[in-house]
C-alpha cells in the first residue's frame, strides 16, 4: 500500500509538473538564430552556375553551407573547442571539400550538398604546415598534406593514404609550403631563416625524391607570407628590408642564384613597417598558376603585376585600395579590387586579370556602417552571364565579424552578424512607453505650477490620449478588412514600445569582439549594433543597468565596463541601451586597475543608480559623481560594505566605505591556495523578489527561510586532483561582515562546478570522481520556527547561525550551464535551467532539489507535498523548454521577469541564441489562446437578465400575496 | 502544542545529525586527516588580539591566549584577562560613536604536526559593531572556522543579543568580565546520492508485497471500481471539449458547449 502512495504521489507530482509545448505553440513565443563565427576560408561553389552553396570554416571551429542567396545555413557541423577541432584548412574541387582538422590530427572530405562525411582519414602526428590539391595530367586525384617533418599523399576519392614520407634535415629547415603544377611533381618548400631556401622534389606515384636542391636567400625570413608560385613554376619572393622582388623558376636544372628586382626600377616602394603580401591564383589545382599576381604595398596600396618573358611588368595600380582579390569563372579570372570611394562608402570594381581592364558596368557600392568596423576580407564569386558578359558577387567581412553579402550594383543581399557567435553578458531592458503613455507620466512628473496651467495640461494629454485612441481603433478597422498574415507590423526602432504585460524587451548583448547589439526579444530582430573599437581581444566586459525606463523623460541608461585582463586598466562607455546611442555624460578616467564594482541602491537627481568603482589601492570612484550623489554617500558610507577576492591567494576581504571615499579593511577570511584555489564567487540576483517568508510544515507551522541578501557562495577545488582525495569546497560568507555561514566539503568530487545562488538555497553540480557521474547537491538554509527579526534582515544583527539541510542526486547528463528562473514578484515555483552539452535546455522544477524530501512517506510530508527521495533525478523530454532547437555550445542562460507573475523570460546564448517564455507554474494569469468569451459572457447575460426577471416575479408575487 | 514539540524534535534530530557530521565527519574520510584523530594535541596557544579605537584605526592588542587542547576541535579553551578601567571606558567611547570592534588571530594551523612547519604569516580578522558588545555585556560567541586540513581560514565574532538598542549600560562591573562562548567548526561533509537506503526501502516493499497475498492482486484487480467510473468520466468529459488542449492550466474551458 506505501508502495502505491509512493507511486501515486510521484506520478501526480509528475503530473503538476508536466508542461510541453505543443505542436501549434512552435516558434510562437521563441525564436533561435544560428551563427558560425568569424569565417577564416569562405570557398564558393563555382561547379555548377545555378549552386548557391558558399563553404565556410570558422575560428569557432565550425564548417558549414550557407545559402549565398538568403544567408541561412544549409548544413553546418560543430566540431570540438579548443585546439582539438581547430580547421587549418579547407579546399574544394568539385562536390568535395577538404578539410584539415586539429592541426593536422584528421583529414575529413565532406559531400557539399547535404554535408554529408564521404570519409576521414587519421594522420600521423606533427604540427600541420599547409595542404594542397594535386593534379596530374588535368585531374585532380590527391591531396598532400605538410607537416613540420613528413609529407604524405592522399587519394582524394577514399582518402587512402598513398605515401607518407620523411623531410630531409626537417629540424633545421622549416618547411612551409606545397606546390604542383600538374605535371607529376610535388615541390615542398622551405628554409632556414636568413640562410636559404631548400627545395625539394617529390614524384606523385611513389614519393621519390627526385631533386633536392638549396638556394641563398640571406633575406629571407618567412616563406608562408612573402612567398607565393607564380606562371608554371616560378617562385617569387618580396622584402621590405631590401625592397626587392626574387623570382627563382622551381625547375632549373642546375641551383642558381634567385634573380633579384628592385622595387624601384619598376617605380615602387613598400610602405615603411609593412610586411609585403604576395597573392598569387591558381585556378585549376592541375594547371599551373597564374602569371598575374597582386603585390600589396601598404594597407591601402594594391598592385597587380604580370610575370611574362622573366620580366615582371605592372598591370594596374590601385592606389589607394582596401582589399583586393581574385575569382575564377569557367577559362577567365578576373580581379576584384575595393577602393574607397568617400568616407561612408567604397566602390569594388572588377577588372580582367590578364590585361588588368576594367570591366564595364561592374561597380558594386559598398556602404560601410558608421556604426561598424572596417572592411578586411573580400570574397568574391565571378560568373558568366548568358550573353557571355561577367557578372559577380562579393562578400565582405568587416573587423566586427559582419558578413555583407552584395550584388551588383551594390544591394545587400543579405547580412550576418556573427559576432554574437561569442556573447560575453548580456541584460534586458524595458522597452520605453508609447507616446501617449509618456505624456501621461510626464503630467505627473513636472512640478506643479499653478492651478489653471495643471488643468490645460491635464485637458491636453486627455485630448491626446483620446486621439491615440482614436488612431488605434482606425488601425484596427484598417486591419480587420486585411487579410491576417500581410498585417504582422515590422518592428523598428521607431515603433518600439511596451507591451500590455512588458513580455517584449530589449536584449543588449556584449560580444567578445566588442560589438553592442541591441535585439528585439520577441522577434529577435537586430535594431541597432555598435562596435567599439580598440578592444583588446582578452577584456573583460561588464554590463550595468544604472538606469530603468521607468524614469521618464530620462532616457535609460547602462554602462559597460571593459577591464584589459592583462593590466587590470578599466574604461567606461556609458550608452542608451534602447537606441545605442553613446551618452554624452562625462564618464570618469580610471588611471588604476579596477577591482571590484558595485551597484548601490542610491540614486542622483536624474534617477541614476550610483555606480561605486574600487581601483587597487581601494580607493573609490564613484559614477556619477555630482554633489548631491557625494553627499548622499556621505551619510549612507558606514552602512556600505564591499568584498573583493584575491583566488591567487584564496583571500577574500571586506571593506567599509568611509566619509572621504577611502575605505577601511574590517575582515578578512583566507583559504590556503595549498589546500584548495577559489574557482568562483556568486552573491544573489539583486533583481530577485522572495515572496513567502517560510516554509509551511505538514503540521502548520512555520519553517522560515534564512534570507541573507549579502551572503556569498565561494565555491574551491582541491588543488590535489587524486580522485580519492579530491574534493570541492562550498562556502556561505556573509560579505558584510565575513562570518562562515556555512562550510562543507563535497568529497572524491572535481569541478568544472556550476552553481546557482538564490533564496535561501544553492545548487551546485559537480562531478563525482569516484563514480564518475554527474552529481546536483541542493542546500537550504533556515532559522527555525521562529524569525530573529521578522522586520529587517541585518547582517550585523542575525547572531544565530542557520540550519542548514543538504541532499544530493545523481544527473544523469553532463552540463554545461546552470540557471535559475526568476519571476516580477517570486510567487511562481522556481525552476532550474540546466544547459546541456546535447543543446537541449532542460527545465527542471525546483522540488526535485528539496533537501527536506524525505527517505520514508508520512502523512505530514504528503500534507507538504514532499516527493519521496530518489537518489536520481528524472529527465523528461518534454521539460526540454527547446525542444528540437537545440543551441549549440551553450555558455550562458540569462532570465528576466516579464510583467506577468507567471512568466520568465529566457534567452540562452552560446554559438547560438535562443529566446523563450517558461512558465514554471504554468500560466495561471493568462486566459488561454481558445478561451471562449461568447460563452462566458452569454451566460453572464443570461444570468443577469434571469435574476432581473426573477426579481420581478418576485416582486409581483409578493404584491400578490400582500393583496391577499 | 503538540505540533510545535514535532517540529522542534525534528529540527533536533536535524542538529544532532549536523554536530555529528561535524565532529566525525572527517574521521569517515579524508585519509590524511585520519592520521590526525590519532595525535594528541599537546596543546599549544595562539593569541586572541582585539581592537577597538576612536578613530576606527585598528591598533590590535592582546585579549587573551586561545588554548588549543589534545582531542579535537572542541578542545578550545579561551584564556583572557578582564578590561582596565581604561579599556571599558575606550569601549563605551567607541560604542557611542557606532565604532567597530575587531579581532583577529594568526593564520595557523590546528595540527600538531604542521605545527613546526608553520610558515603562514598574517592574520585572520573579523569584527562586530562595538554597541551591541557593550549591550549585550561582553557576551560574544566567537567562531573559528577551519578547512579540511586543519588551517584556521576564518573567524566570526558574534554578540548574543546582536542588536544595539542604544540601552545605556550604568554598571561598569558589566564590562570587566568577557563571557565568551569559544569554539571551533571544521566543514562538514556534504552528503552523496543515497543509493544503498533507496534501494533497500524498494526491497522491503517488495518483500512486504511478496508476504501479504492480499496485496498480490494487481492494480486493476484491487481498484477496478475507482478506475471504471473514472475513466468512463474522463471519456465522457473529454469528448464534450476536444478542444480542451491549449496552454492547459490557466482558467477552465467554461464548461461544455
Amino acid at each position: 500500500m506505501a508502495w502505491l502512495v509512493v507511486r501515486l504521489a510521484i506520478s501526480l507530482s509528475l503530473l503538476y509538473t508536466a508542461s510541453a509545448v505543443f505542436e501549434d505553440q512552435v516558434g510562437k513565443f521563441d525564436w533561435r538564430e544560428q551563427f558560425v563565427g568569424k569565417v577564416r576560408f569562405a570557398l564558393f561553389d563555382t561547379h555548377s552556375q545555378a549552386s548557391k552553396k558558399l563553404l565556410v570554416a570558422t575560428d569557432k571551429n565550425v564548417f558549414a553551407s550557407l545559402n549565398s542567396r538568403t544567408g541561412d545555413l544549409f548544413w553546418r557541423h560543430v566540431d570540438k573547442t579548443g585546439p582539438e577541432g581547430h580547421i587549418d584548412a579547407l579546399l574544394m574541387y568539385g562536390q568535395d571539400a577538404v578539410v584539415v582538422v586539429g592541426n593536422g590530427r584528421l583529414l575529413r572530405s565532406w559531400e557539399t550538398t547535404v554535408g554529408g562525411l564521404k570519409w576521414e582519414a587519421v594522420l600521423d602526428t606533427g604540427s600541420f604546415q599547409a595542404a594542397a590539391l594535386i593534379g596530374v595530367q588535368d585531374f585532380v586525384k590527391y591531396v598532400a598534406v605538410l607537416k613540420k617533418s613528413a609529407i604524405s599523399l592522399h587519394d582524394l576519392s577514399s582518402g587512402s593514404q598513398i605515401w607518407v614520407e620523411n623531410l630531409p634535415d626537417s629540424d633545421t629547415v622549416q618547411y612551409q609550403t606545397i606546390y604542383s603544377g600538374g605535371n607529376g611533381l610535388v615541390f615542398v618548400l622551405g628554409f632556414v631563416p636568413s640562410s636559404h631556401i631548400v627545395i625539394v622534389e617529390y614524384k606523385i606515384e611513389d614519393g621519390e625524391i627526385m631533386k633536392k636542391k638549396s638556394v641563398e636567400a640571406a633575406w629571407m625570413s618567412s616563406l608562408e607570407n612573402s612567398c607565393a608560385v607564380i606562371s608554371s613554376g616560378n617562385l617569387l619572393c618580396v622584402d621590405q628590408i631590401t625592397q626587392s622582388l626574387y623570382t627563382l623558376p622551381l625547375q632549373s636544372a642546375e641551383p642558381t642564384e634567385m634573380r633579384t628586382i628592385h622595387l624601384q626600377t619598376l617605380d615602387l616602394e613598400v610602405a615603411s613597417g609593412f610586411q609585403p603580401v604576395l597573392t598569387s591564383t591558381q585556378p585549376n589545382p592541375a594547371q599551373p598558376p597564374l602569371a598575374e599576381f597582386f603585390l600589396q604595398l601598404s594597407p591601402d596600396h594594391h598592385i597587380l603585376l604580370q610575370l611574362k618573358d622573366d620580366l615582371i611588368a605592372p598591370l594596374r595600380d590601385f592606389n589607394p585600395s582596401y582589399l583586393a582579390a581574385f575569382a575564377t569563372s569557367g577559362e577567365k579570372t578576373f580581379a576584384a579590387v575595393m577602393t574607397p570611394k568617400n568616407d561612408t562608402a567604397c566602390t569594388i570594381n572588377l577588372f580582367s586579370a590578364d590585361t588588368g581592364r576594367r570591366h564595364l558596368d561592374t561597380t558594386i557600392i559598398y556602404h560601410m556602417d558608421p556604426n561598424g568596423g572596417k572592411p578586411n576580407r573580400l570574397y568574391v564569386h565571378a560568373f558568366l552571364k548568358k550573353d557571355d558578359s561577367v557578372g559577380y558577387r562579393v562578400m565582405v567581412q568587416t573587423e566586427d565579424l559582419t558578413l555583407t553579402f552584395l550584388q551588383q550594383p551594390g544591394r545587400v543581399v543579405w547580412m550576418r552578424e556573427e559576432a554574437l557567435a561569442d556573447v560575453v553578458t548580456m541584460e534586458m531592458v524595458d522597452l520605453p512607453l508609447t507616446g501617449t503613455q509618456a505624456e501621461l507620466e510626464g503630467e505627473f512628473g513636472k512640478k506643479a505650477d499653478g492651478l489653471l496651467p495643471m488643468v490645460l495640461k491635464r485637458l491636453s494629454s486627455q485630448f491626446i490620449l483620446l486621439q491615440a485612441w482614436m488612431a488605434h481603433l482606425w488601425k484596427l478597422f484598417y486591419d480587420a478588412r486585411k487579410p491576417r498574415s500581410s498585417v504582422k507590423n515590422e518592428v523598428t526602432i521607431d515603433t518600439l514600445s511596451r507591451d500590455e504585460f512588458n513580455l517584449q524587451k530589449m536584449m543588449v548583448m556584449v560580444t567578445a569582439s566588442g560589438k553592442l547589439f541591441g535585439i528585439d526579444s520577441k522577434s529577435g530582430t537586430v535594431l541597432w549594433k555598435q562596435y567599439l573599437e580598440d578592444i583588446q581581444p582578452n577584456s573583460i566586459f561588464k554590463l550595468i543597468v544604472q538606469r530603468t525606463t521607468a524614469h521618464f523623460p530620462h532616457p535609460p541608461q547602462c554602462t559597460l565596463l571593459i577591464k584589459n585582463q592583462d593590466t587590470g586598466l578599466g574604461s567606461l562607455y556609458v550608452f542608451n541601451p534602447i537606441f545605442g546611442k553613446k551618452s554624452h555624460i562625462s564618464v570618469p578616467a580610471l588611471p588604476r586597475p579596477v577591482l571590484q564594482t558595485l551597484l548601490l541602491p542610491v540614486i542622483d537627481q536624474d534617477y541614476a543608480k550610483v555606480l561605486l568603482l574600487i581601483d587597487d589601492q581601494y580607493k573609490v570612484t564613484a559614477f556619477p559623481s555630482t554633489k548631491n550623489v557625494l553627499q548622499q554617500l556621505q551619510d549612507t558610507a558606514s552602512s556600505i560594505f564591499f568584498y573583493l577576492v584575491d583566488s591567487s591567494q584564496g583571500k577574500l576581504s571586506g571593506f567599509r566605505l568611509r566619509m572621504d571615499l577611502s575605505t577601511e579593511l574590517i575582515w578578512e577570511v583566507v583559504i590556503p591556495t595549498e589546500v584548495q584555489k577559489i574557482v568562483a564567487v556568486k552573491g544573489k540576483r539583486a533583481n530577485e523578489h522572495v515572496h513567502s517568508q517560510g516554509r509551511v510544515m505538514g503540521d502548520r507551522s512555520v519553517l522560515y527561510k534564512y534570507l541573507n541578501p549579502n551572503l556569498l557562495a565561494v565555491i574551491t577545488e582541491s588543488t590535489d586532483i587524486h580522485q580519492e582525495r579530491s574534493f570541492v569546497g562550498i562556502f556561505l560568507i556573509d560579505g558584510v561582515t565575513g562570518r562562515i555561514v556555512h562550510e562543507a566539503v563535497q568529497r572524491k568530487a572535481r569541478g568544472p562546478v556550476h552553481f546557482v545562488h538564490s533564496e535561501n538555497w544553492l545548487v551546485y553540480v559537480y562531478w563525482n570522481s569516484k563514480f564518475r557521474r554527474n552529481e546536483f547537491s541542493v542546500l537550504e538554509l533556515f532559522e527555525g520556527a521562529e524569525l530573529y527579526n521578522s522586520t529587517v534582515f541585518s547582517s550585523l544583527d542575525r547572531p544565530h547561525p542557520p540550519q542548514v539541510l543538504q541532499q544530493s542526486y545523481i544527473f544523469p547528463a553532463p552540463i554545461s550551464t546552470l540557471e535559475a528562473t526568476l519571476t516580477e514578484k517570486g510567487i511562481t515555483s522556481r525552476h532550474l535551467l540546466v544547459g546541456l552539452p546535447s543543446g537541449n535546455i532542460l527545465s527542471l522544477p525546483k522540488m526535485f532539489l528539496d533537501p527536506r524530501r524525505p527517505e520514508m512517506i508520512s502523512e505530514q510530508s504528503r500534507e507538504e507535498n514532499l516527493i519521496p527521495y530518489a537518489p536520481e533525478m528524472p529527465i523528461r523530454t518534454e521539460w526540454f523548454i527547446n525542444y528540437n532547437q537545440t543551441v549549440s555550445r551553450v555558455r550562458g542562460i540569462y532570465t528576466a521577469p516579464s510583467g506577468l507573475e507567471s512568466t520568465c523570460l529566457v534567452v540562452v546564448y552560446g554559438l547560438d541564441i535562443y529566446q523563450t517564455r517558461v512558465f514554471p507554474s504554468k500560466q495561471f494569469d493568462v486566459l488561454k489562446d481558445d478561451y471562449d468569451y461568447v460563452l462566458i459572457s452569454s451566460v453572464l447575460f443570461g444570468l443577469f437578465f434571469a435574476t432581473m426577471i426573477s426579481k420581478r416575479l418576485a416582486e409581483v408575487k409578493l404584491l400578490n400575496r400582500a393583496w391577499r | 502544542m503538540s505540533t510545535k514539540r514535532g517540529l522542534s524534535l525534528i529540527l533536533s534530530v536535524l542538529s544532532t545529525i549536523t554536530l555529528l557530521w561535524t565532529q566525525f565527519g572527517e574521521c569517515n574520510n579524508g585519509r590524511r586527516l585520519g592520521d590526525a584523530v590519532e595525535t594528541d594535541f599537546s596543546g599549544f596557544s595562539v593569541p586572541l588580539e582585539h581592537s577597538f579605537e576612536i578613530d576606527d584605526v585598528p591598533r590590535f592588542r592582546l585579549r587573551g591566549a586561545l588554548q588549543f587542547r589534545g582531542g579535537r576541535e572542541n578542545g578550545v579553551y579561551l584564556a583572557q584577562n578582564q578590561l582596565s578601567e581604561k579599556d571599558r571606558s575606550a569601549m563605551k567611547d567607541v560604542a557611542a560613536v557606532d565604532g567597530l570592534y575587531r579581532v583577529r588571530v594568526p593564520r595557523v594551523s590546528l595540527q600538531v604536526d604542521r605545527q613546526t612547519e608553520r610558515q603562514s604569516e598574517g592574520y585572520i580578522t573579523g569584527f562586530v559593531r562595538a554597541c551591541s558588545l557593550v549591550e549585550s555585556h561582553l557576551s560574544d560567541v566567537i567562531t573559528l572556522h577551519t578547512d579540511v586540513s586543519g588551517n584556521v581560514i576564518g573567524i566570526s565574532i558574534v554578540t548574543i543579543p546582536g542588536s544595539c538598542r542604544g540601552i545605556e549600560v550604568e554598571d561598569e562591573v558589566d564590562l570587566e568580565v568577557f563571557n565568551t562562548t569559544i569554539s571551533v567548526v571544521a566543514p562538514v561533509t556534504a552528503p552523496v546520492p543515497e543509493t544503498a537506503p533507496y534501494i533497500e526501502r524498494m526491497e522491503q516493499e517488495m518483500e512486504k508485497k511478496g508476504k501479504n497475498p492480499q496485496e498480490q492482486k494487481s492494480f486493476f484487480a484491487k481498484y477496478w471500481m475507482y478506475i471504471v467510473p473514472l475513466v468512463l468520466f474522463l471519456m465522457m468529459s473529454g469528448a464534450q471539449d476536444q478542444s480542451g488542449g491549449g496552454a492547459g492550466g490557466g482558467a477552465g474551458n467554461g464548461g461544455g458547449r
